[in-house]
């Protein structure tokens, strides 16, 4: 029995015999070609986004399965990109399980030559500690006897990649703080 | 961008993606479309399928230009004298959609008796200090405007006001985002368009030399390629037809960058294809929410919705700050209403009308704090912290060499990114520390690496480049030490607050008096939706507002981004609709939402005739429907609903009051497109053709005017510049992008399928020009300029051609520019050769320049700055920063 069911499934005889004489179709697949599914198909969920590159704003499917993102495909819903994605945006499953993405922060001590581990807290109160210094520093409540209330010690540099929920917390922030040299890919 | 925002009263695409299948004709000019913007460019090819013409204007032949109908190859940095020539072929043989321009332009307006053009002076308009480099643009007024300008001007540098330099380098031409600048009265007009001082004369006098064979001369462009554009174009506009302009990045990083897209809108103006379907300017912006970041700006001289930040010199109080906007006609006149709104969302309780709305909280601008002019104070000590997050400056910026020196002059840097970017490892590996600039051990600079969380793990919404917010939601929680900008600044907040509590120093109170409570989700992070919530702003009833018609200036109204009201209406994230296009018709009304109040043509009352009746059956969009009273159509018509087209307001009329039924800029104090700007720009009232800031030839139209007269240098060591006409740096450069990489690199050279698709950076050379260096093709090539030399592997190819520039041959090097040393593929950036020149407006720099191209892989280590510095002796440019001329 067992072996009769073998040799049914010998590929070579099913072309022979079955409908598929090339060899291209069904007699060709396996036990395990014939229950492969796509990731889309496994996904636990099916969540959309948009793509983080350029500023066409094609829209996303996120597959996730098991907490991870197992696929990113275009989204066809949408009225500006009908489901097509370009290199980049196909690629972007890559950029955000990539192997070599940092997820641990770094310190660089001055004047070291090495990396150091920091924990996230330690790292965020160090850098609360260095604003309010460097802030205090170069306060400037008059330039040339005219009311200025700033600071000219940080300047921050980024948000066109980022959500405008975030630039708003951004500028809200650095604005309170009196820090104005705040700019984005916008001026570059 | 000042540039749209001058002449229409927005800043922001006037039109979309999806309806540029409408037209008839499309311009790219500045923009490889089909490479960097690879899926709308579908929209592009729909169009091409029902008969457009499409049109590709740009130095190299592309897949852009493969799949468009004509393809004329130009001379890079040489767009104005193209486009002018375009505007004068236009003016010249009475092309023009006469009943719209006279309706709807300032073509009619007469200007001041002062003015004078740069042909009356030789390449300057009147009102330049040579001395100082600038401008004093009192006299680009409309005739009878100046008395009252004296009064006090919102715009750049009025007669009367104390430091008109100071305030061009504040770059208040940029506050024009989403309100023209104010002009003070109404101009008187001549519908004739035949009174010599009309803006419509002006501009026929000043296009007048722009001639086919000009073009030929500064473009490179045959007489006959000319013709061709100039046809397809002026056929395929006016009442039936209509024509688009697609423009990108190699229009606006120039020093007259703005003016480019200046002579875009002016050609668009008379052309009668603004606010029209099938019509408009498409700016093709670069990142995923550059718009977003531009309208909620991380930029230093505007506050969220283009209000401007306070200048020291001019902003005492609430009643200066919004004295130069408020009561003028048009909607900026409501501009107290959104700054006390902001005031409110920001400083809540705090914020009363008896302490000005906390108006002294905001620090103050005294001049130019844009990025370079950063750069600078870091690389003289005078800025030690530094937070730089999604970007990399190492790479990305003009002048790497300048940006890697400034960022070891730093006490501490904050990088945030996802992978190990060149910025943050500057201090290890970078170019420097080959050559012996710089000493890790030497280097003083505290780096912390913080590490992002990417766009699947946050939810949030950015803003695209037709002006349209679309919400993203979070798929996964960040890896590891992983958090959002969100996240982390609101942390960064709660620490400062935390640390600074109990201060009685006043310098602490607007951190400590900060609005800073947002709702969490169920992962413990910030709740996005709680920010959009407070951005789209709040009534008295602590309701959501649906419009920036609600705001009051009385402080019942609190509002973080007046132009982003209306996208939590109806306590709905309308930013995350998602209905189908299938289910919708070809406008998609019910797909994100667009700012303004969701309109996805602006200007659309120009899609109707003066009389409200559409132009045509074929061009049909928004229309006055007489029987309800009310204007009606396919979009949201950018206009006052119920506003008859026959309405004159009265002569004191102020605000939205005074917009005429025929008046369609309803954010411009006139209501009408600006063919010439008679204030909000600092380098003239009408796009001029200038050479780059380095250039291999003359400037024919102007011998004695080489270059922007208000071109901006940034003068330090780093930074020097290469004579033009220089035999040591023959040739043009010009960097681009590749379909397979993004920007900097950081999101593309770490991937494993991108990199193996361009796996190496390379330059692109005609063969006439691989013939007379000896390049071959698939070699190596070392670029030199004066800030760096880079090598590159040989592409030698027709796509990029020789230009004959009347008796000269003039080359160019194409250079795809995201290479840095770290990630899978590392390779030289094309970067370090750029030196920082700025145009005025924006402070935006020159990617186009001069250099050298030799044979074979560059020198290593010190025997690279001594061959650098052997080219910058042969050109003759000392240590110092060169002044040249004009």
């Amino acid at each position: 029995m067992a072996v009769t069911s073998r040799i049914g499934e010998w590929s070579l005889l099913r072309q022979f015999t079955g409908r598929d004489r090339l060899g291209r179709g069904e007699a060709a697949q396996s036990e395990q070609s014939r229950t492969l599914e796509p990731r889309t198909v496994q996904a636990d969920r099916v969540v959309e986004s948009i793509c983080p590159y350029c500023a066409v704003g094609c829209g996303q499917k996120i597959f996730v399965k098991d907490e991870k993102v197992t696929q990113i495909e275009g989204n066809p819903a949408s009225p500006i990109s009908r489901g097509r994605l370009c290199p980049k945006g196909s690629a972007s499953k890559q950029l955000v399980t990539s192997p070599t993405r940092v997820t641990k922060v770094r310190y660089r001590r001055p004047h070291s030559t090495e990396w150091e581990d920091l924990d996230r807290d330690t790292a965020m109160d160090m850098i609360a500690d260095r604003v309010i210094k460097t802030r205090k520093e170069f306060w400037e409540w008059e330039s040339d006897g005219k009311r200025t209330r700033r600071t000219l010690g940080i300047a921050s540099l980024g948000g066109a990649t980022l959500d405008n929920e975030e630039n708003y917390l951004m500028k809200k922030l650095y604005t309170a703080m009196g820090a104005i040299q705040i700019e984005n890919q916008a001026r570059i | 961008m000042p540039g749209l925002g001058t002449s229409f009263g927005r800043g922001g695409a006037t039109t979309n993606l999806m309806d540029l299948q409408n037209s008839d004709c499309i311009l790219i000019q500045g923009s490889n479309m089909a490479e960097a913007h690879p899926v709308g460019f579908q929209w592009v090819v729909e169009a091409k399928r029902r008969g457009a013409t499409v049109i590709h204007v740009d130095p190299r032949f592309t897949r852009t230009s493969a799949l468009a109908d004509l393809h004329v190859p130009i001379r890079a940095g040489s767009d104005i004298a193209f486009l002018g020539a375009l505007i004068n072929h236009v003016l010249s043989n009475d092309l023009y959609f006469r009943e719209y321009v006279v309706a709807y332009t300032n073509a009619a307006a007469l200007v001041e008796e002062d003015f004078r053009d740069t042909e009356d002076l030789g390449g300057v308009f009147s009102g330049y200090d040579p001395e100082k480099g600038s401008y004093e643009p009192s006299s680009w007024q409309y005739a009878g405007a100046t008395e009252a300008a004296a009064a006090g001007q919102r715009d750049p540098g009025q007669s009367g006001t104390p430091d008109s330099a100071g305030r061009h380098r504040s770059a208040r031409s940029e506050t024009s985002g989403s309100g023209g600048p104010a002009v003070e009265a109404k101009p008187e007009r001549d519908e004739t368009l035949q009174h010599p001082r009309c803006v419509f004369q002006v501009l026929k006098r000043h296009y007048a030399r722009y001639t086919p064979e000009m073009v030929q001369e500064v473009c490179g462009i045959s007489p006959e390629q000319f013709r061709k554009v100039a046809d397809a174009l002026t056929s395929n506009s006016g009442p039936e037809r209509s024509s688009a302009i697609c423009y990108a990045v190699g229009w606006t990083h120039h020093s007259v960058g703005v003016q480019k897209i200046r002579a875009a809108a002016i050609l668009q103006g008379l052309l009668g294809n603004i606010g029209r379907p099938g019509g408009g300017i498409m700016a093709l912006r670069g990142h995923a929410s550059i718009q977003g970041s531009t309208d909620i700006p991380t930029l230093f001289n505007i506050l969220p919705g283009y209000i401007p930040m306070p200048h020291a010199h001019e902003h005492e109080s609430l009643d200066d700050f919004v004295a130069e906007d408020a009561g003028k006609t048009g909607y900026w006149g409501n501009m107290r209403a959104y700054a006390v709104s902001l005031l409110k969302s920001w400083f809540g309780d705090a914020a009363t009308e008896e302490n000005d709305y906390c108006f002294d909280y905001l620090p103050r601008l005294t001049g130019n704090h844009g990025t370079y002019e950063t750069v600078k104070a870091q690389l003289e000590g005078g800025c030690k912290g530094y937070f730089v997050v999604g970007e990399n400056p190492a790479v990305g910026s003009a002048n790497g060499k300048m940006q890697r020196l400034a960022l070891a002059n730093l006490d501490w840097l904050v990088v945030r990114d996802m992978q190990m970017i060149e910025t943050a490892t500057f201090w290890k590996d970078g170019p420097e520390i080959e050559t012996g600039e710089l000493v890790t051990e030497e280097i003083g600079t505290e780096i912390f690496f913080l590490p992002a969380a990417a766009h699947t793990e946050k939810a949030g919404s950015f803003t695209q480049t037709q002006r349209m917010l679309q919400w993203r939601d979070k798929a996964v929680r960040p890896p590891g030490d992983s958090m959002s900008e969100l996240d982390f600044y609101y942390e960064l907040g709660e620490r400062l607050r935390a640390k600074l509590a109990g201060s009685t120093d006043e310098m602490d109170r607007p951190l400590l008096d900060l609005t800073w409570e947002y709702e969490k989700d169920d992962d413990g992070d910030v709740d996005g939706e709680s920010v959009l919530r407070e951005i789209n702003g709040t009534g008295p009833d602590g309701a959501a507002l649906s419009s920036y018609t609600e705001l009051k200036d009385d402080g019942s109204t609190a509002c973080g981004c007046w132009i982003y009201c209306g996208v939590y209406a109806d306590e709905v994230n309308q930013a995350r609709r998602r209905k189908p296009h299938w289910e919708q018709d070809q406008v998609a009304a019910e797909w994100g939402w667009v700012w303004p109040a969701n309109r996805r043509i602006l200007y659309n009352r120009a899609s109707a005739a003066p009389d409200g009746t559409p132009w045509s059956e074929r061009k049909k969009y928004v229309w006055w429907d007489a029987d309800e009273g009310t204007w009606t159509g396919l979009d949201v018509p950018d206009f006052i609903p119920d506003r008859p087209p026959d309405y004159v307001p009265d002569e004191d009329a102020q605000g939205p009051d005074a917009i005429g039924g025929k008046d369609p800029f309803i954010m411009q104090t006139d209501g009408k497109a600006w063919l010439y700007v008679p204030v909000g720009l600092a380098d003239g009232p009408m796009p001029t053709h200038y050479e780059p800031p380095e250039s291999p030839v003359p400037n024919p139209l102007y011998p004695d005017q080489q270059r922007n007269p208000a071109l901006e240098g940034i003068e330090t060591p780093t930074n020097p510049m290469n004579p033009s006409f220089s035999d040591v740096f023959p040739y043009v450069f010009t960097s681009y992008r590749l379909t397979e990489h993004h920007t900097a690199g950081g999101m593309s050279r770490t991937l494993p399928y991108l990199t193996e698709l361009q796996p190496e950076p390379f330059c692109e050379v005609s063969p006439t020009l691989a013939q007379e260096r000896g390049l071959e093709h698939l070699g190596w090539a070392t670029i030199v300029t004066s800030r760096s030399a880079i090598e590159a592997r040989v592409i030698v190819t027709d796509r990029i051609r020789s230009l004959r520039l009347g008796d000269r041959r003039v080359e160019q090097v194409g250079l795809p520019y995201h290479w840095g040393r770290n990630g899978i593929i590392p390779g030289d950036s094309p970067n370090d050769l750029v030196g920082a020149a700025l145009d005025p407006n924006v402070h935006i720099q020159d990617k186009v320049g001069t250099c050298d191209i030799r044979p074979g892989r560059r020198p290593r280590g010190r025997a690279l700055t001594a061959y650098v510095e052997d080219y910058r002796r042969r050109a003759g440019i000392g240590a110092e920063s060169e002044k040249e001329e004009g």
